[in-house]
């Protein structure tokens, strides 16, 4: 079977939907589909309603409240405009029966759609395992990620 | 007539083929499946990816811009 790899970086709305409208229709086809969410990207997989087990520095824990927090929280990449833009986004999708992030993502795991998180990522943001929800396959390092590509026709830095 | 039958009339990319698929991981190997939809690219796009995973395409029809393809699950 053809093989896809992304690296989700950016977590932004826009950005994520395109990584996910294309994991879903390589899934879709029969790919085997492998998403490695790392930086900013890890905060889509955050379940607001879990908490962190170890207690966390003072940086630890702004940080966990500044960066948006699971699937319904990441805002457009342009036009933003105070949320403005990101509003008018999700107005337009529904519009035109388009699934929201948080469905995209139900859909791919479905599909079987692996989810990992970069575990140097979860250390720098200051979160914890405990603070993922349940999508998620597995913590790993980069050398996974290498070895998921080594037979990749497709691997994209989104 | 197809065993089983999903309308995606309204329903944009990639949510024809991610129906599809879904909807077929749920069937019985040898049972079919009529997709019915009205986006334009998917019409071309559900066959061939259905066709890429291995599983059968029987008939693919269009009128007035609805489009009915036939598929019957083989692996």
């Amino acid at each position: 079977m053809p093989k896809a790899s992304i690296v989700m970086f950016s977590g932004d709305l826009d950005k994520s939907l395109a990584s996910f409208i294309i994991a879903n229709g390589a899934a879709a086809a029969g790919w085997d589909v492998t998403i490695f969410f790392t930086f900013w990207g890890i905060n889509l997989l955050r379940d607001p309603a879990k908490h962190a087990s170890k207690p966390k520095t003072t940086i630890e824990k702004m940080m966990g409240m500044m960066m948006p927090n699971g699937p319904d929280a990441p805002k457009i990449s342009k036009m933003n405009m105070l949320g403005i833009g990101t509003s008018m986004i999700k107005g337009r999708m529904r519009g035109l029966k388009v699934k929201p992030l948080a469905d995209m993502m139900k859909d791919a795991k479905e599909l079987g759609v692996k989810f990992l998180i970069c575990d140097l990522s979860m250390d720098i943001m200051g979160l914890q395992k405990e603070e993922f929800s349940g999508i998620v396959d597995d913590f790993v390092g980069v050398g996974t990620y290498i070895s998921e590509s080594e037979n990749a026709n497709i691997t994209l830095f989104i | 007539m197809a065993d089983e039958t999903i309308d995606v009339k309204g329903l944009s990319c990639p949510q024809p083929l991610v129906e599809t698929a879904k909807k077929l991981r749920k069937m019985e190997i040898g049972k079919t499946l009529e997709v019915i939809g009205d986006h334009g690219p998917s019409k071309k796009e559900v066959p061939e990816a259905m066709t890429k995973q291995g599983q059968q395409v029987l008939s693919v029809e269009e009128k007035d811009g609805i489009w009915h393809v036939l598929i019957r699950r083989v692996k």
